[in-house]
């Protein structure tokens, strides 16, 4: 089975931001979007998950976790950053404890804007984060091992 | 066979009278050795000369006549003895019980009936499987105790040294455990019998602390209430049946169940009373758990491996005098209910000592429930529990007290770990407590055959207690498990002596040995013991089954062995544990949220409010107590009827 | 009816078509609690998807004695099923499973997690908690059919359920701690749960998790053959019958999962151990009386 693209688990993590977005993505696990078609399944483990997906910007507390919980996911995996706080740290972007957008503390692949982000414009994000997940496990096969000193 | 068993009965009597005197540590270990080594020897040769013949043989000591007027003598000895201390720590009322069983049994002595002359020792498979586990098991704590003591004193400035008086004692002990064992005379098996709780009495008063004090009179007072049945017993069957023979008096209750007069099971309720005290069974449970105050040495040769089995000793010799009548249930109800709710104690407990105790009481409970049924697959499960648990609990004693001595802690919680901090320790007790409870270790297997033999007894009480039980059993020694093998914090250096290590080790080979032979101790001991007993024999678990378990028994080593080989060089990355993301570090600290580092530690559960000894003991006395009041009365009533 | 030849195909066809059953057990029981849900949900072949995505990714390790717990879990779970599927000892498979059972919390208590560690706490309370119940189920069977043994059961002509129905509503109710579901998904569960992270199963990554998902499905398998056994007699129609009860069994599962709230283990405690003592306690008395 060459495929992993049909079970992209995942994680959501809040970070500094107002919870609209955080709403918004758990509009998606209900029956109207129900992303678990696709084989999601929202965990609540970093150990066993593919994709984080993070809404809300970086804040001085907050960066050390979101680096660790990084750390903690298996290879490979995919960094989605939801709504515009996620990608740039939008409205909070000058506040004295802000860093900034996600991308500030660890690499993202693919941004989802919006205030807050629509769930359709997530799943959007999340079904382009599953096409990445499939080619970055392509590229690891390619490797021909699972690197073991990244991170 | 005559001169072995006298030398035998007299050479630890003659050992501890020297050791009684000797002051020196050096010379002291030596004498230990060379004594613990004799008497081992001793044992096994009077074993092995025994299993040529494999015929119960009964027979007289040289100088009989002169012997009994010792024992005699012994007895008004303890009895002055435990006035002496009774009065000494204000606690009078308890030479009561001594001077009445004294009396009682220096009247059947002295005017009593005349009593049918018989051999006074026999010695059967039974008493051959007893002189093996005091012979081996018992010397090998004996020397053990050696090591340990050093390590002792050195720890505890604030107790006297009273270590030849210590070891004095034990050796007294050996002797009077063979006594007990070969003894067919109940006079003298009386004797051994008061002489064991005298010991036991001394050896948990030995710090001569106030708790140490008030749990050795705890421990006497019950103990002596048994010896008091005892008394009761030997008076009625001198006068009613003109007889101190033990086997005559099991002979007489089994013939009641062929239409015999019912009054000879009094002396049957009567030593089956006795044996329940000694075996620390519900209520008399607390003497035990209080004999934990004890050096571990005495706790594991007294209080586990070797003296409560004299009660359940005890009860196998009068089982078939019980089966199916109300001593029976009696013995088999006091015994299943307190497997069961002994075993849900101990979840609340976290000192080591504690869980070991009342695991202890639990398993014996089961043994007691086996020989309370009466039944050839009961007794064929009791007599390989008796063998297993004798075994793995004096090593996991003897283990405790050794990270104890190391670590200066014998808290569970405290072992995180312990098989990364100290391989060795962490090892045995992880032996030991597989031992216990796992699937194909022994313990296990027995109370397999067990609760097969309650289903076909058919007892429904005894198997509802059984499988809750085994529940209940599982859970306190899993955590301990889980406990011992998780991410371990370094610690101090290892101080058990040498030959701690040696006896440990030795007790851990005989586990594993005995696991894997299984089969043969069946063939070769435990069926033919039953066929003794009953006439004939049953093979409780068939012979596939017993290859599967001991199979599982390599299983068990195998498969995580051939796990690690295979997993060693798998790539693994390693990440910290997950903690929300708020690791400081390491797995052992975080940061909480004063953005503070604090140390992270994770415990086992212990359902103090649920479990705990507090809300759950009295409740068991008071029905416990309910029960043997009841069925004496039964019994007494059945026989006066 | 069940010769030697016979029991050594069982257990060959048990291991390999276990994981296969197994897992599609567990994505008809996915498609069934969406469509409860009102969702359309996974496709049915979900769980190998997982499995294999699993497989697939990098291995994490907190402490390396994890991957050689979850490897023994495995094999002794495997273990239980062929003994069980060979047609031996009933009581030996269950306490090869709780063996097996044993393997998980070491794996688990192993990493000093804190989500870990309550998660095997609780683990351990569920153990407590079923053990009596499968504990008697054996002796149900014994007492019904006059053996322990698997394949002996086979050959009796009345199928257990007739004097065991006791048993059986024991054994069904405790099925849903083995199986974790709802209300009694205390230690870790499945879907999207989030109560203790991931309870028992919270440091499993790639390799890990894959082998622990594999061993579950192995041990449904036994567990849904135990069922079976409860129907199955000398009659082959009674075959038809066990797999009516297993298809049942494995609905109503699904059924409680989604229509109930996860409970505290004091109240699971009492309920599992209430029910185990009234209907296998009480039918046991009644067997043991009229034998």
């Amino acid at each position: 089975m060459k495929n992993i693209h049909k079970s992209p688990w995942l994680l959501h993590y809040d970070g500094s931001s107002c919870n609209g977005c955080d709403i918004e993505v758990l509009a998606c696990t209900t029956p109207v979007y129900d992303i678990e078609r696709f084989g999601i399944v929202n965990t609540g483990n970093p150990m066993h998950a593919d994709i984080f997906l993070i809404t809300g910007g970086i804040n001085s507390q907050n960066e050390e976790v979101v680096k660790q919980i990084y750390s903690q996911m298996p290879d490979p995996k995919v960094v989605i950053a939801v709504g515009t706080c996620a990608c740039t740290g939008g409205i909070f972007k000058e506040c004295y404890n802000i860093k900034g957008g996600v991308d500030t503390t660890i690499p993202v692949d693919i941004y989802v804007p919006g205030c807050a982000a629509r769930p359709e414009s997530i799943i959007d994000g999340v079904v382009k984060g599953i096409a990445l997940f499939q080619k970055k496990h392509e590229d690891m096969k390619k490797v021909g091992k699972v690197s073991n000193t990244m991170n | 066979m005559e001169l072995l068993v006298t030398l035998l009965i007299g050479v630890p009597f003659a050992i501890a009278a020297v050791l009684a005197i000797v002051k020196n540590d050096w010379l002291r270990g030596k004498i230990v050795y060379l004594g613990g080594l004799l008497i081992a020897i001793l044992a096994v040769v009077t074993a092995a000369m025994w299993y040529t013949g494999k015929e119960t043989v009964t027979f007289n000591l040289p100088g009989t006549e002169a012997l009994s007027w010792i024992v005699l003598a012994g007895d008004f000895f303890l009895m002055f003895l435990v006035i002496w201390l009774s009065i000494k720590h204000h606690k009078t009322i308890i030479c009561v019980l001594s001077i009445v069983q004294t009396l009682m049994v220096a009247w059947v002595e002295l005017m009593g009936p005349d009593v049918s002359e018989s051999a006074h020792m026999r010695i059967d498979w039974l008493a051959f499987m007893m002189i093996l586990i005091i012979g081996v098991i018992g010397v090998l704590i004996g020397i053990y105790a050696v090591g340990y003591m050093r390590g002792y004193h050195v720890h505890h400035k604030e107790f006297q040294d009273r270590r030849n008086f210590f070891f004095a004692i034990i050796f007294v002990f050996y002797g009077a455990m063979f006594g007990l064992v070969t003894s067919m005379n109940i006079l003298w098996l009386d004797f051994f019998w008061e002489t064991t709780s005298v010991c036991s009495f001394l050896l948990i008063g030995y710090t001569k602390t106030e708790e140490a004090v008030d749990n050795s009179f705890r421990a006497l007072w019950m103990n002596l209430l048994g010896g008091l049945g005892i008394a009761i017993a030997i008076v009625y069957a001198a006068v009613t049946y003109h007889t101190v023979n033990l086997y005559d008096i099991v002979a007489n209750g089994v013939a009641v169940a062929g239409g015999a007069d019912k009054a000879a099971l009094i002396p049957i309720a009567m030593l089956a009373f006795a044996a329940l005290t000694k075996s620390a069974q519900m209520p008399f449970s607390q003497w035990l758990l209080g004999a934990m105050v004890a050096p571990t040495p005495s706790s594991a040769l007294l209080h586990s491996a070797t003296m409560v089995k004299a009660g359940v000793y005890m009860l196998l010799r009068i089982a078939i005098a019980m089966n199916g009548n109300f001593v029976g249930q009696m013995v088999y109800i006091i015994g299943g209910f307190t497997f069961f709710v002994t075993s849900l104690m101990a979840i609340a407990q976290n000192d080591a000592k504690k869980v070991l105790a009342y695991s202890t009481i639990s398993n014996l409970g089961l043994i007691t429930a086996c020989a309370g049924v009466g039944m050839e697959e009961t007794i064929w499960a009791a007599v390989f529990l008796i063998i297993f648990h004798a075994v793995s609990k004096s090593m996991l004693f003897q283990c405790v007290g050794a990270i104890e001595n190391t670590t200066g802690s014998r808290d569970i919680e405290d072992m995180q770990g312990l098989v990364l901090r100290y391989p060795k320790l962490g090892l045995i007790l992880m032996i030991g407590i597989a031992g216990m409870f796992l699937a194909p270790f022994g313990m296990l297997v027995s109370k397999w055959a067990a609760l097969r033999a309650f289903v076909d007894a058919p007892s429904t009480f005894l198997v509802v207690c059984i499988v809750f039980g085994s529940a209940t059993t599982m859970f306190y020694w899993t955590k301990w498990l889980a406990k011992i093998l998780g991410v371990g914090i370094g610690g101090r250096e290892d101080i058990t002596q040498n030959n701690e290590y040696g006896s440990m080790f030795l007790h851990a080979a005989m586990i594993i040995l005995l696991c894997l032979s299984f089969p043969l101790v069946s063939n070769f001991f435990v069926e033919p013991l039953v066929t003794d007993m009953f006439g004939y024999a049953v093979s409780v678990i068939d012979a596939g089954s017993v290859m599967i378990m001991v199979i599982m028994v390599l299983g068990v080593f195998i498969v995580p062995l051939v796990s690690y080989l295979l997993t060693r060089n798998v790539p693994e990355k390693e990440v910290l544990a997950y903690m929300g993301g708020a690791n400081a570090g390491d797995n052992i600290h975080f940061i909480d949220a004063f953005g503070e580092e604090k140390d992270l530690k994770v415990s086992n559960w212990y359902l103090r409010f649920t479990f705990g000894a507090r809300k759950l003991f009295m409740p068991s006395v008071i029905f416990t107590t309910v029960i043997i009041v009841l069925f004496i009365s039964l019994i007494v009533g059945g026989a006066l009827r | 009816m069940m010769n030697w030849e016979i029991r050594v195909l069982m257990t060959v066809l048990f291991v390999v078509l276990a994981p296969f059953l197994g897992g599609l057990l567990d994505g008809i029981d996915r498609v069934i609690t969406a469509r409860m849900q009102g969702r359309k949900g996974p496709g049915i072949l979900q769980p190998f998807y997982d499995l294999f995505k699993l497989m697939n990714k990098q291995l994490l390790a907190v402490n390396r004695i994890q991957i050689l717990m979850l490897l023994s879990y495995l094999v002794f779970v495997i273990l239980t099923g062929m003994l069980f599927f060979g047609g031996f000892d009933l009581l030996l498979c269950f306490f090869s499973l709780s063996t097996a059972a044993m393997f998980v919390i070491l794996a688990s208590t192993s990493t000093h997690s804190p989500y870990n560690s309550i998660g095997s706490e609780r683990e351990l309370m569920q153990m407590m908690a079923y053990e009596p119940a499968v504990l008697l189920t054996a002796v149900g069977f014994y007492l019904s059919t006059g053996t322990f043994k698997v394949y002996e059961i086979f050959n009796t002509s009345v199928p257990a359920i007739v004097k065991a129905p006791g048993f059986f509503i024991g054994f069904i109710f405790i099925l849903t701690i083995k199986f974790r579901k709802s209300p009694f998904d205390i230690s870790t569960s499945h879907h999207a749960h989030q109560e203790i992270v991931k309870g028992v199963t919270t440091e499993m990554a790639g390799l890990d998790y894959a082998m622990y998902n594999l061993a579950e499905w192995y041990e449904n398998i036994f567990l849904y053959g135990v069922v079976g056994l409860f129907f199955a007699c000398s009659n082959p129609w009674s075959m038809l019958w066990a797999f009516i009860a297993i298809v049942c069994v494995a609905f109503l599962m699904t059924l409680i999962d989604n229509v109930s709230a996860r409970v505290r283990w004091e109240l699971m405690l009492k309920l599992t151990w209430a029910i185990t003592l009234l209907s296998a306690g009480v039918n046991l008395l009644i067997l043991e009386f009229v034998r």
